[in-house]
Parts: structure tokens; C-alpha cells; sequence
């Protein structure tokens, strides 16, 4: 068994971590809609929804927030394929998964970005007897979001980080492809890691650069 | 003053508000005739702003078990207002019902809160579109016009946080008249400007009241304003009214040692 960087192994296992690199990308893609847009609708669901569905979608959210991503991932995993369907694929999973664990801290910065917003909106809005869906669309998500955006792309970030997370449900993200590779060749394992960190630092670095320069751009423009 | 025969536009009929434990207004009963300017004065807590909040439906009355008998209602145009019918009887008002009536009252408010997502004509069209309905060509001459009586005509493509208080506040008033209210709630409305762009403000609502016909409730510590501009000033302590009269009775012979002893203060200021 090979010890010790191999540039030949570099260039062998390459292609099989780029096709683990586009698999996190679109579990990226599907998770961070989810995240981006559930975390919306239970945010305003838990100011504005009917009273019986506040609490018990707070408390879930609760709960999701608290409780570790890997857990969540095995459960619902476990359940799924069980009880509910064996054919739905671990990327269709782990994916939803994700998204709704992240739409729980994206909810929490959507609310704090809603209760910023100064009572007298919702009193100028009430005096002009805007229909609740103008003063939510017109008035306070457009405001909501100018302070969420730098915050939400963050929560996405950190979330493209999490996905080698769902290897342990056979998610072939670029864990996953370097240890096939290692389990078929015997070596790689420390090339393919290695890729995998300097693919993560190429993608999230100048994504993370983009978000510092939205907030700061954000936080100058006259509205 | 308007003869007492007309059917008052507003009338508080043995309104008790409450926060709490604590009671703000106590059995608050006048009226206002349509088209009656009226300034409300009195000493910080006496209950103004929670007044004008009741008719702008941004605070409920604190509802009486029997309303036929005990009242505890706000009416507006010889209607319930706080209150809606229900099998012939007097409820609390719902939201629909809010709804339906509010648009009847409009608000300036002191810390102006105009939408600052929304550029200033868009501010001043929102609710022309959105609530009454109208063309967005229709709003937008409406808005142009009113814009040009505050004297912003050339301030319609800004964002509010480009203006200054005194433009922003002019801005809220022609928001407020574009939906063509039938009594204008004004609290303090100059009390947060710098004290060079009170005049401006103050100039445009006399215009306003000095070009229509629309009713007055107005908060201000600005009795120049309050002499020219109102019919009646209403003295107000602990949620009572102390007095009432014609301004010029009202700041030259007070009758309670309270309006002498407010007046005094404010003046003094
Ligand atoms: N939302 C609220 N919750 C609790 N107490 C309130 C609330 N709004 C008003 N109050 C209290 O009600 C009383 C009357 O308040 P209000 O704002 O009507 O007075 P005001 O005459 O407008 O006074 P000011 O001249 O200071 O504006 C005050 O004691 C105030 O603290
Ligand atoms: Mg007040």
C-alpha cells in the first residue's frame, strides 16, 4: 500500500472528485432553494399564519435547529426507506433534508430581519389600509430582505460545506468518490480529501467575497 | 363653529381605553362636525395620541359588556366604527369591517414612516392602486398634483432617506390625502423636525386646511398653528376633557387653572 503524495494519483482520481464536485453543487442548488424559500414561508407563517399552526411550527423548527444535521439525515433516511419509499434516491433526500435543517436558521434571520422593521411601517401601512398582501410584498419583505440577503447567503455557504455530511447515506459528493476510489485502488484517500478542501476553498471563497461586498453595498444605498 | 344640527362626522360615545391596569380614557364622549378643524392639547400622557390611534383603528376600545346601553363606541359618519352590528346588536368591530370603514381616516404620523423601499411618487401611489383601486395613470396624476401643492413636485423620483424631515413629512401628507380621507389625523407631526423646517410643514396643512373641506384632528404643541387653523381646541388631562372652546377663548381666557397652567408651560417653552 502507497503512502506519501502521488501526482499520478492526483491526476487518477480527478475526474471522479469533479463528478463528487458537481453532485454537491446540485445538492447546493435543490437544498439552498429550499432553504431560501421554506425559511421564508415558515417565518412569515409563524408571524402572521393562523394561531394554531404558530406554535406547533415554531416548536418543530425548534427542534430541527437543535438537534445535529447527521442525525436528521439518518433518521429520515432510515424512515424513508423503510416506511415511506425505497426507491427515492439519497441525493432527493439527503437534499430535502438539508434544505429544511438550513431553512431553520434561514427562518431565524428572516424573523429577525421582519421584527427590525420598525412598528411605525406597519401602522403607516394599517393607515393606508393596504391588503395584508401588499404590506407583506410591498413593504415588508422588500425591507426584510435588504437586511437578511448578506445573512441568508451565509447560512447557504456554510450549508454547501455541510454536504459531504450525506456521504453516510450514499450520496456521491466528494467524500464519498475518494473513498471509492481508495476502496478500489487502496490509496487516494489523501489526494482525493485533499481536492476535495481546495475545491471547497475555490467555490466558497470568492462566493464568500461576493456576500461581504453585498452587505456593504447594501449597507450604503439610500434604501 | 357648525351649527349643532348637522350629524357630527365623529363621535366618542363613553369611550373607556385601557392598557393593562391602566386607564387612559375614562367615559371620553365629544363630537366633531364634518369639516370641523380641532386641536387636541393637554399635558404628556393625558391620552392625545391614543385619541387619534382609536379613529385610526391602531388601537381597539376596550369593549363594555352592554354598548346599547353603556356606549364604549366610536362612531364615524353616524355609523359604528369601533363597532360593527351583529344580529342587532353592537360587537367589537373585525378586521373586515375595519377594513371596509378605515379608509374613510387617514394619518400623518411624527416619525413620518414612509416606505423607504419605495421611491416618493410610489410612496404616494401605493394605496391609490392597492386600495381604491384606481389606473396607475390615475394615481400617479393624483399624486403629481398633490406632490406640487406640498411643493416636492421635483422630488418624485428620491427615496425618502434623500429628503429631509420637513420634505419626508410633507411627502406622508400628500400620501395621507391622496386617498381622499374625510378627516385627517395629524399627531405632532412637526415635533421631530428641526426647528427651520417646521415652518414648511406647517405652511402646507394650513394650505391643506385653507383649500378643503376636510376634518381636523390635530396634536401640536404649535398654538400659532392651532389659533390660525382650528375651530375648536379640546384640553385634555388624565383622558378627561378639562375644556373646550374657540381658540381664541381657549389661549387668551382659559377658564381651568390646568389649561392656564399647560398653556403657561408650553408657552414658555
Ligand atoms: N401601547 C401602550 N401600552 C401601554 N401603555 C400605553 C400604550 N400606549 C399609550 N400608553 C399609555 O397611555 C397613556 C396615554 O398615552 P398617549 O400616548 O395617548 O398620551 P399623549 O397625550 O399622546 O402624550 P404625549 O404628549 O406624551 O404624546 C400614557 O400613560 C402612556 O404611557
Ligand atoms: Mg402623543
Amino acid at each position: 500500500m502507497q503512502t506519501g503524495w502521488s501526482n499520478a494519483t492526483v491526476r487518477e482520481i480527478f475526474p471522479a472528485m469533479w463528478d463528487g464536485f458537481l453532485v454537491v453543487l446540485q445538492v447546493t442548488l435543490v437544498a439552498g432553494v429550499i432553504a431560501v424559500v421554506l425559511g421564508l414561508l415558515v417565518a412569515v407563517g409563524e408571524r402572521n399564519g393562523p394561531a394554531w399552526l404558530r406554535r406547533p411550527l415554531s416548536g418543530a423548527f425548534q427542534f430541527i435547529r437543535n438537534t445535529p444535521l447527521l442525525v436528521q439525515v439518518l433518521i429520515v433516511w432510515t424512515a424513508t426507506s423503510l416506511y415511506v419509499n425505497p426507491d427515492w434516491s439519497a441525493f432527493a433526500v439527503g437534499s430535502a433534508v438539508l434544505g429544511v435543517h438550513y431553512a431553520s436558521y434561514t427562518s431565524e434571520t428572516y424573523r429577525a430581519g421582519i421584527d427590525a422593521i420598525p412598528k411605525g411601517q406597519w401602522e403607516a401601512a394599517t393607515a393606508l389600509n393596504l391588503p395584508t398582501r401588499r404590506v407583506w410584498g410591498a413593504v415588508v419583505l422588500p425591507q426584510m430582505a435588504r437586511r437578511s440577503a448578506a445573512a441568508v447567503g451565509n447560512w447557504i455557504i456554510a450549508m454547501f460545506k455541510e454536504v459531504p455530511t450525506l456521504f453516510v447515506i450514499g450520496v456521491m459528493e466528494m467524500i464519498a468518490e475518494a473513498r471509492a476510489f481508495q476502496g478500489q485502488h487502496y490509496t487516494g484517500a489523501v489526494e482525493g480529501y485533499t481536492i476535495a478542501g481546495l475545491l471547497f476553498l475555490a467555490a466558497s471563497y470568492p462566493v464568500a467575497v461576493a456576500m461581504r461586498r453585498l452587505e456593504i453595498r447594501l449597507a450604503k444605498s439610500h434604501y | 363653529m357648525p351649527s349643532p344640527t348637522t350629524e357630527p362626522l365623529i363621535e366618542f360615545d363613553r369611550v373607556d381605553k385601557s392598557f393593562g391596569d391602566l386607564k387612559v380614557l375614562d367615559e371620553l364622549s365629544f363630537r366633531v362636525d364634518p369639516g370641523e378643524r380641532v386641536t387636541l392639547i393637554g399635558p404628556s400622557g393625558s391620552g392625545k395620541t391614543t385619541i387619534l390611534r382609536l379613529l385610526m383603528t391602531l388601537e381597539r376600545v376596550t369593549p363594555k359588556a352592554d354598548p346599547e346601553r353603556d356606549g364604549g363606541v366610536v362612531w364615524l359618519e353616524g355609523e359604528p366604527y369601533s363597532h360593527m352590528e351583529k344580529r342587532g346588536r353592537l360587537v367589537p368591530a373585525n378586521e373586515q369591517w375595519l377594513r371596509r370603514r378605515r379608509s374613510r381616516v387617514g394619518m400623518v404620523f411624527q416619525q413620518f414612516n414612509l416606505f423607504p423601499n419605495m421611491k416618493v411618487l410610489r410612496n404616494v401611489t401605493e394605496a391609490q392602486v392597492h386600495v381604491a383601486g384606481r389606473s396607475k395613470e390615475e394615481a400617479e396624476a393624483k399624486a403629481l398634483d398633490l406632490l406640487d401643492l406640498v411643493g416636492l413636485a421635483e422630488k418624485t423620483g428620491e427615496y425618502p432617506s434623500r429628503l429631509s424631515g420637513g420634505q419626508q413629512q410633507r411627502v406622508a401628507i400628500a400620501r395621507a390625502l391622496a386617498m381622499d380621507p374625510d378627516v385627517l389625523l395629524l399627531d405632532e407631526v412637526t415635533s421631530a423636525l428641526d426647528p427651520e423646517l417646521v415652518a414648511d410643514v406647517l405652511a402646507v396643512l394650513r394650505d391643506v386646511a385653507g383649500s378643503t373641506s376636510i376634518t381636523m384632528l390635530c396634536v401640536t404643541h404649535e398654538m400659532g398653528f392651532a389659533r390660525d387653523v382650528s375651530d375648536r381646541v379640546m384640553m385634555f388631562d388624565g383622558g378627561r376633557i378639562v375644556e373646550q372652546g374657540p381658540p381664541e377663548a381657549m389661549f387668551s381666557e382659559p377658564q381651568e387653572a390646568r389649561t392656564q397652567d399647560f398653556l403657561r408651560a408650553v408657552l414658555a417653552e
